[in-house]
C-alpha cells in the first residue's frame, strides 16, 4: 500500500504476518510495517465486521487492533516491531484465550 | 406545557417508561415527566439480568410475580421489535450462580432448600449442580469453582436498548415525553391531578409515581408511602471478546456485542460519581477465579450506580385511598419486571384499580405492621 523511501537505511527486522515472513525496519511500529508490506492488513471490526486499516497512527482511534505474539486487541501503532514477532490480522472480536 | 392527559407518569426510567409504553399501547393519552441526563438513573447503570432464582425469600408472591415476568418477557421483546425495529437481544436459556470453595457451596445449597420449602419446587426450578455438571454447560470454569445453582427461567437482555426501544415506542404511541421537568408538587382538584415542575403545570386524570428512590418524597403528596433504602453497586466492563459464556451468571454476563460485564457490589454509600477500586478488585478477582481466561482481557469501563430499592427489597405497587387515581410503583428489578409493568401494571392503571390477587402483597401497608418481611428481595 505504501512505498518505503529509498533514503531509509535502517536495518531490517523480520516479522511474520499470519505465518508469512515480512521484512520490516528497525523502529517501525507494527502498523507501519503492515502498511508498508504487501499484506492485506485489513482487520474486521468486533460487532459489524466492517473492514478497517490503521488510521490515526498515534494511539487514539483503535482501528489498528491486531494480535501480537498471541495477545489480541493490541494497538499495532503503539508497538515497535521485534525480530521474529508473530502478527495475526484480527478478524472480529478478540478470542478470550488470546 | 399544558393540556390534559389520561395519565401522567412521573419518572422516565425503565420502570416509568414500561408503564407509560403499556398505557400508550392501550390507547391512553400519556405524559411522562422526567429528570435530565445527569440524574441518578439505574436504567443506565444496571446489570441487565432477567432473573428469577433466589428472588422472593420471605415473600412468595414476589417469586410468583417474577416468574410471570420471566414468561412474559418474550412477548415484550417481540412487540418492541415489531414496533421499533430494535432487537433487545433477549436470551432466556437459564442462568447460573457459581460458588467458590466448599463454604459458599454449602450456603447456596441452604438457600436453595429454603426457597423450595417456601414456594414448592414444582414452580421454582432452581437446583444445585456440582462443579462437573456446571462444567458441561460452562466449559471454561476454573478449578476453584465448587459448583453452583441453576435456574432454567433465568436470562438477560440488552437493557440499554430496551430503554431506547420504550422511548422510541413513545413516539409511535403519541406519548409526550418531557425531560428536565422534576415534579416538585402534586395536588388534586376538580377531579384531576395538577403536577408542578419548573416549566409549569400539567393536568392528568390519573398519575403513576415511578420516580425510583424519589418516590419516597413524592408518594406522601397523594396519600401514599414508599419507604426506600437505596444501595450503591459497581460494575466493571471488559473489551469485546468472542462468545465464551453461553449462560448469564448473577455476577458475570457476556453481552450480545461481546463485552463482559462483571458485577455487582452492594454498598451503603450513595455517591455515584466515584469508584472504589478496592471493591472493583474483589469483583474482578472473583470473576477471574470463576473464569481464569478473563484475566487476559482489558477493562474498558467501570461505573457506580444507585439501586432503586424499597426498604425491604420487594416491589411496592399501591393506589391511594385519599387521592383516587394516584398510583405508586417502585422496585429494584426494573429490567426483570419490565414485562409485568408494560402489560399488567399498565392494564390495571388504565382500569383504575390494582388487582389484589395479583399485586395485593406489594402494598406499602406492609411496612406499617410489626414483623414485616425483613429479608432480601433480590
Amino acid at each position: 500500500m505504501f512505498k518505503r523511501s529509498e533514503q531509509d537505511k535502517r536495518p531490517p527486522v523480520q516479522i511474520f504476518v499470519d505465518g508469512v515472513a515480512v521484512a520490516a525496519r528497525e523502529g517501525d511500529t507494527v502498523s507501519a510495517a503492515l502498511l508498508a508490506s504487501s499484506c492485506d492488513a485489513r482487520r474486521s471490526t468486533a460487532v459489524s465486521g466492517a473492514p478497517r486499516l490503521p488510521y490515526c497512527m498515534m494511539g487514539v482511534c483503535f482501528d489498528c487492533l491486531v494480535t501480537i505474539d498471541g495477545v489480541g486487541n493490541r494497538q499495532g501503532c503503539l508497538v515497535p516491531v521485534a525480530e521474529g514477532m508473530q502478527i495475526e490480522i484480527q478478524k472480529g472480536k478478540r478470542e478470550i484465550g488470546k | 406545557m399544558s393540556g390534559e392527559y389520561d395519565v401522567a407518569v412521573v419518572g422516565g426510567g425503565l420502570l416509568g417508561s414500561a408503564i407509560a409504553w403499556g398505557l400508550g399501547r392501550l390507547g391512553k393519552k400519556v405524559a411522562v415527566l422526567d429528570e435530565g441526563d445527569i440524574t441518578k438513573r439505574a436504567s443506565r447503570a444496571n446489570f441487565a439480568l432477567v432473573w428469577v432464582q433466589s428472588k422472593g425469600l420471605g415473600m412468595p408472591a414476589y417469586t410468583v410475580w417474577t416468574v410471570q415476568a420471566s414468561h412474559a418477557w418474550g412477548r415484550l421483546a417481540s412487540e418492541l421489535k415489531q414496533q421499533t425495529g430494535l432487537d433487545v437481544s433477549l436470551q432466556q436459556n437459564g442462568g447460573f450462580h457459581l460458588t467458590l470453595g466448599d463454604d459458599e457451596f454449602g450456603q447456596r445449597t441452604e438457600l436453595v432448600k429454603r426457597m423450595h420449602n417456601q414456594t414448592g419446587a414444582a414452580d421454582y426450578k432452581m437446583e444445585m449442580l456440582s462443579a462437573s455438571d456446571v462444567k458441561k454447560s460452562l466449559p471454561l470454569i476454573g478449578p476453584e469453582v465448587s459448583g453452583g445453582s441453576y435456574c432454567p427461567l433465568d436470562g438477560h437482555v440488552n437493557s440499554l436498548r430496551t430503554f431506547r426501544a420504550f422511548h422510541t415506542g413513545f413516539k409511535a404511541f403519541g406519548i409526550d415525553y418531557f425531560p428536565e421537568q422534576p415534579v416538585s408538587a402534586i395536588s388534586k382538584s376538580g377531579g384531576e391531578f395538577r403536577l408542578t415542575s419548573p416549566k409549569g403545570e400539567l393536568r392528568a386524570a390519573k398519575i403513576v409515581l415511578a420516580a425510583g428512590n424519589a418516590n419516597q418524597t413524592l408518594a406522601p403528596m397523594v396519600g401514599l408511602s414508599a419507604p426506600m433504602g437505596p444501595t450503591r453497586g459497581q460494575i466493571v466492563v471488559t473489551e469485546r471478546t468472542m462468545p465464551f459464556l453461553p449462560h448469564p451468571l448473577t455476577t458475570i454476563r457476556q453481552t450480545d456485542e461481546g463485552t463482559v460485564m462483571i458485577g455487582d457490589s452492594k454498598e451503603d454509600e450513595l455517591d455515584d460519581r466515584t469508584l472504589k477500586h478496592s471493591i472493583s478488585a474483589v469483583m474482578t478477582d472473583r470473576a477471574q477465579r470463576m473464569f481464569p481466561h478473563l484475566a487476559r482481557l482489558n477493562v474498558v469501563r467501570s461505573w457506580a450506580g444507585i439501586r432503586v430499592m424499597p426498604r425491604d427489597g420487594f416491589p411496592i405497587y399501591d393506589q391511594s385511598e385519599t387521592h383516587p387515581g394516584a398510583f405508586v410503583a417502585c422496585c429494584h428489578s426494573g429490567v426483570t419486571l419490565a414485562s409485568n409493568h408494560a402489560f399488567e401494571i399498565a392494564r390495571m392503571v388504565a382500569q383504575g384499580a390494582l388487582e389484589p390477587e395479583l399485586v395485593g402483597a406489594f402494598s406499602a401497608s406492609r411496612f406499617g405492621t410489626a414483623g414485616a418481611a425483613n429479608t432480601s428481595g433480590y
